[in-house]
């Protein structure tokens, strides 16, 4: 690392500007304590996501996640002898699918959703490989038990250069690659499944001086607990040179109990993998519409700009768009677009098909089945969750897009959020909600009903809003003599009120209203019986 | 022959089975098997007479009996590679050309010796002990060797067989089956073909399926085939070729079987002899036999040239780079967690990782683990493993450049001596002997090129000589015509034993007993 900052002059003054744009902002990074220049911190990410696959990388084993140990293991998987190539980790150590990428994402400033800003992270390389079988050490009976389910699935390696500097640019960054897995559908990407592992490389050194010695970071299981583990590890460095030690190269493991990083035991001294090239594995060859050889069976090819036109937009260009047609805020859309990691969506990132993939040299045959995951981690079908609603709910009613998202990023999501339900099973269905809306925006309810009625409807029964307004007798009093008695009445027992507003406050006035609204059960237009009111008493 | 014989009915394959069965147990000494599969042998027999009393045999190979070499997997049948890591190793699925012969109703009568995962030239370095060569106990060999060895026991006497597919050979070349299936990494089915005397064919990388073959050098292995005739060779290489699923680097091209011509003209051949392959230790007879083979085609008015394969020194070296980094990283595999022997230390994972493969490798895989380690380390990769990986291109290189200057065939020696009685082979340890004995074989696995060794003559010991037809990529019709052509000009001689003797019968007694 160091050898490399020397070498190219530019390197370690980049780093540094990001880590004085990080002190702006406040928080962060943490200062010396010593009065020396502050410390910079440099974070690297190395990230692992499961592709999202029926099948493993070589094999035809299935891939789900909590399966009976070992109930998903072919003979392949198990190494059997003679099943090729098996019996060792396979991964792109030389020729990445992709490399030279970035990776834009957003990070709201002071924790305020309304100031945002956006941060890109270089990515090194993107690497296809095979996962590992899972060992579980029984430490009391001293014995080792080895499940192989997992073992040759197939991840991608995303390594991210190491433009980050805290924890919270970490999340952010990983959110965002999450985001944009999901979009694509190469990956579920969620994390408390394992579909998500993300490595965090650390170290700190002096403005002007080369990077320092780094640790990395593993067994880091959510968002919230890298942004924790980093800055933790941050801290940790800062505060073991500030007196007088020094960094270890060593890999330390986040212990989310404690919130601190511990030294991992059997990750020390340095491993030599020892690679070699896999024999077995023809080169897998990416076309693009210029070196695709004519009568090439396109089952059996990768051809990249097929790909990049079926590409859906990407979470900010989804975003982008958003704003744009329906004019919500920008920060609107980042709701709509993270909803939750149980949004799943889907089809290949411009990220993962950058113009730079290195194109192995010539090769002749491939199996069908690498050229298939091949096809997996480059697109799959577009699955949406909340944007889509929102889209769909948008289509069908007359009421503006800016109105309906309140709806759906106040009512709907709380609700799915408090009863832990996707999007997809939400009881009430788009038609249904926009339905709700048209009587709204038609002003046959007012809001309090409309709330009623949504209430009704996420007991799922089958009713639909007309009905419930009917059944509830929620239909506003359009017969404006029968409001104006209703009125009178109000104010007829309330001389103090009448005085009040009489002599010029207005804010009683709100409460005359609220009285009439209770009086109707929410029946009447709050407009019309300000109207109604005003007329009677300040006329 | 065989094959007619069967169809007329002159023979049933149970007979047939049954025969080589006892002719097998007859010549047990030899060590040539380490399993017999007697009854599923004789129920394969019974199935294929079945389909040959419906008039339905599936192919020429119905009811021919054969033997597989003990590193390809076989359902219900062990499967050792003469490894005590194996030893009792049943697998759950066949190997595609095991899959392949059996589906063409040929009976499967047992798994062959070698050395221990096929690392060896010998075929003396299994946990099941040596093989022995047939020619041994010929006629030929006795009569010749008596003078100067009258004073010592004949146990003294014997001579190897070569290797690693010791034991395949020793099935065909003692009559206990008609076809074998060897493996060929760097010479293990040419080398002993030529010792035993039979034909051993090396096919092109890529047009045989190594699914099931218990890889050495997954770049370099083929599956390899031993006959007692090219048209056999033949005929079995046209029944095991073609693309596999399972086995991505087996070309997609459709493979034709295909019938050998019985060539009457090679005055269009141009036949190159590659200068380099005079090499040292090369013994006088043998490079007269290779000479007059030379003069053999140039009568017949084939273009006999000399030509200069220059990289062919370096070959060996490069080889044994490449070979032991990939056993390093191939017996990976053999852990004793899935299969195979598992040691009881159980102190801890890793010690019990250790002790099952000390105790389950012998000291040449383990040697062969230790340097291919070495040279992957990551201060050595530079220096070794991609210095001998350029090398290979450069001498895939020569072979091609020869090939385009209008050369068809290449003819050289398969081994540099006759076979040398074991005593005196394992006064060198197997690294020395697999140097020597690979020397001649290794370039054409470097290259992926196919290589048949046809025998050729008798030494002055009685024993038998062969020569190598190399060919271009995929031209096996080409090679195998050409070696057919030579095959029947030499008239090699049939070995005399004593066992076959009794077992007379018009089907061993038939000069050539092919099937074909």
């Amino acid at each position: 690392m160091a050898a490399a900052a020397r070498g190219r002059g530019g390197v370690w003054r980049r780093a540094w500007q990001r880590a004085v744009a990080c002190n702006t902002r406040g928080g962060a990074v943490p200062a010396a304590k010593s009065g020396l220049a502050p410390w910079i911190p440099v974070v690297g990410l190395e990230i692992h996501a499961q592709i999202s696959s029926n099948s493993k990388l070589f094999s035809g084993s299935q891939v789900q996640f909590a399966a009976p140990p070992n109930s998903l293991v072919s003979f392949f998987d198990a190494s059997l002898p003679g099943t090729l190539p098996a019996g060792y980790q396979i991964t792109q150590q030389r020729v990445p699918i992709a490399v030279n990428g970035s990776l834009s994402y957003s990070l709201c400033i002071d924790n305020k959703m309304s100031q945002m800003v956006t941060k890109t992270v270089r990515i090194k390389q993107i690497q296809l490989e095979q996962d590992s079988g899972k060992s579980l050490h029984d430490d009391t009976r001293s014995q080792t038990l080895v499940d192989l389910n997992r073992a040759g699935v197939g991840l991608m390696e995303v390594v991210m250069e190491p433009d980050l500097c805290c924890g919270e640019e970490a999340a952010a960054a990983v959110r965002e690659l999450q985001l944009i897995l999901q979009t694509l559908g190469s990956s579920q990407a969620v994390m408390a499944e394992g579909q998500l592992r993300v490595d965090a490389n650390v170290s700190v050194h002096q403005p002007g001086e080369l990077y320092g010695v780094r640790t990395e970071v593993k067994n880091i299981n959510s968002l919230r607990f890298l942004a924790k583990a980093v800055d933790y590890e941050i801290q940790r460095q800062i505060e073991e040179l500030e007196n007088g030690g020094t960094i270890l190269n060593e890999t330390r493991a986040f212990d989310s109990k404690l919130g601190c990083t511990l030294p991992m035991r059997d990750k020390e001294g340095k491993q030599d993998y020892r690679f070699m090239p896999e024999p077995n594995l023809p080169p897998l060859i990416l076309y693009d519409a210029k070196s695709l050889p004519a009568n090439m069976n396109h089952q059996q090819v990768v051809n990249i700009d097929w790909i990049h036109e079926r590409l859906p937009d990407l979470p900010s260009v989804k975003r982008a768009k958003l704003v744009e047609w329906y004019g919500i805020l920008p920060e609107h859309s980042f709701t709509l677009l993270r909803s939750g990691s149980r949004v799943r969506a889907v089809a290949p990132a411009r990220l993962l098909v950058s113009r730079n993939v290195n194109v192995p040299t010539a090769g002749d045959t491939l199996s069908s089945l690498y050229v298939m995951k091949a096809l997996d981690v480059l697109c799959l079908e577009n699955e949406d969750g909340l944007t889509e609603f929102f889209e769909n709910v948008v289509k069908q009613t007359q009421m503006k897009p800016k109105r309906v998202i309140g709806w759906i990023l106040n009512d709907l999501l709380s609700y799915l959020k408090q009863h832990s339900l996707t999007v997809k099973e939400s009881p009430v269905s788009s038609f249904l909600l926009a339905d709700l809306l048209n009587l709204l925006e038609k002003k046959e309810i007012s809001s309090t009903a409309a709330k009623q009625v949504l209430a009704e409807l996420w007991k799922g029964e089958g009713k639909t809003p007309l009905e419930i307004v009917k059944e509830k007798k929620l239909v506003l009093i359009q017969d404006q003599k029968e409001l104006e008695q209703i009125c009178q009445a109000v104010i007829d027992g309330r001389e103090n009120e009448v005085i009040a507003i009489k002599a010029g406050n207005r804010k009683v006035l709100n409460k005359l209203i609220g009285l009439v609204q209770r009086e109707t059960q929410g029946r009447s237009n709050p407009v019309l019986v300000k109207q109604l009111l005003e007329k009677k008493l300040l006329e | 022959q065989v094959s007619a014989a069967l169809r007329e009915g002159r023979v049933t394959p149970t007979e047939l089975c049954q025969r080589c069965l006892s002719l097998l147990k007859s010549t047990k000494f030899l060590n040539a098997y380490i399993t017999v599969a007697e009854e599923t042998a004789l129920k394969q027999a019974e199935e294929s007479e079945e389909r040959y009393r419906r008039g339905q045999p599936l192919g020429v190979l119905d009811g021919i009996p054969v033997a597989v070499k003990d590193n390809f997997n076989t359902a219900g049948i062990e499967t050792t590679c003469a490894s005590n890591m194996l030893k009792g190793y049943i697998s759950p699925y066949n190997a595609t050309v095991v899959q392949k012969l059996l589906d063409q109703g040929a009976v499967l009568l047992g798994k062959t010796n070698l050395d221990e995962f096929a690392m060896g030239s010998g075929s003396t370095d299994g946990v099941f002990g040596p093989v022995r060569n047939p020619w041994s106990y010929s006629r030929q060999y006795k009569e010749k060797s008596v003078p100067e060895s009258h004073s010592e026991d004949e146990e003294s006497n014997w001579v190897i067989t070569g290797g690693s597919s010791g034991g395949s050979a020793a099935a065909v070349s003692s009559f206990t089956c008609f076809a074998a299936l060897g493996s060929d990494t760097g010479g293990s089915t040419r080398n002993p073909a030529a010792h035993c005397g039979v034909v051993g064919l090396k096919p092109t990388y890529g047009l045989i399926s190594r699914h099931g073959l218990i890889p050495l050098v997954n770049s370099m292995d083929v599956p390899g085939i031993l006959t007692r005739c090219v048209d056999d060779a033949a005929v079995v290489l046209g029944s095991l070729a073609g693309h596999d699923p399972k086995d991505s680097t087996t070309i997609q091209d459709n493979f034709e079987p295909f019938e050998l011509p019985s060539l009457t003209n090679v005055s269009k051949l141009s036949i190159g002899i590659p200068k380099e392959y005079h090499a040292p230790g090369l013994s006088s007879e043998i490079l007269s036999l290779w000479s007059k083979a030379a003069e053999l085609f140039k009568n017949a008015g084939a273009r006999v040239i000399e030509v200069s394969l220059p990289h062919t020194c370096y070959s060996i070296v490069c080889y044994h780079v490449l070979c032991t980094a990939e056993v390093a990283s191939n017996m990976a595999r053999f852990d004793g967690l899935e299969y195979g022997h598992r040691s009881d230390m159980n102190k801890s994972t890793e010690s019990m990782y250790a002790a099952t493969r000390r105790e389950g490798f012998n000291d040449v895989v383990r040697g062969r683990i230790l340097s291919g380690n070495y040279f992957l380390l990551k201060q050595n990769y530079e220096n070794y493993f991609i210095k001998a990986q350029k090398v290979r291109r450069l001498i895939a290189n020569d072979f091609v450049k020869v090939f385009e200057s209008g050369v068809d065939i290449l003819l050289t020696p398969t081994t540099l001596t006759d076979a040398v009685p074991y005593v005196e082979f394992i006064k060198e340890d197997n690294r020395t002997r697999s140097a020597q004995d690979d020397i001649l074989t290794q370039a054409a696995n470097m290259a992926g090129l196919p290589a048949i060794n046809v025998p050729a003559a008798l030494s002055e010991r009685g024993l038998p000589l062969g020569l190598q037809f190399i060919g271009r990529s995929f031209q096996e019709r080409q090679l195998l015509s050409v070696a057919k052509w030579f095959e029947k000009q030499v008239k090699f001689p049939m070995i005399q034993l004593e066992e076959v003797k009794r077992h007379d019968h018009d089907v061993f007694q038939h000069q050539k007993s092919s099937f074909s």
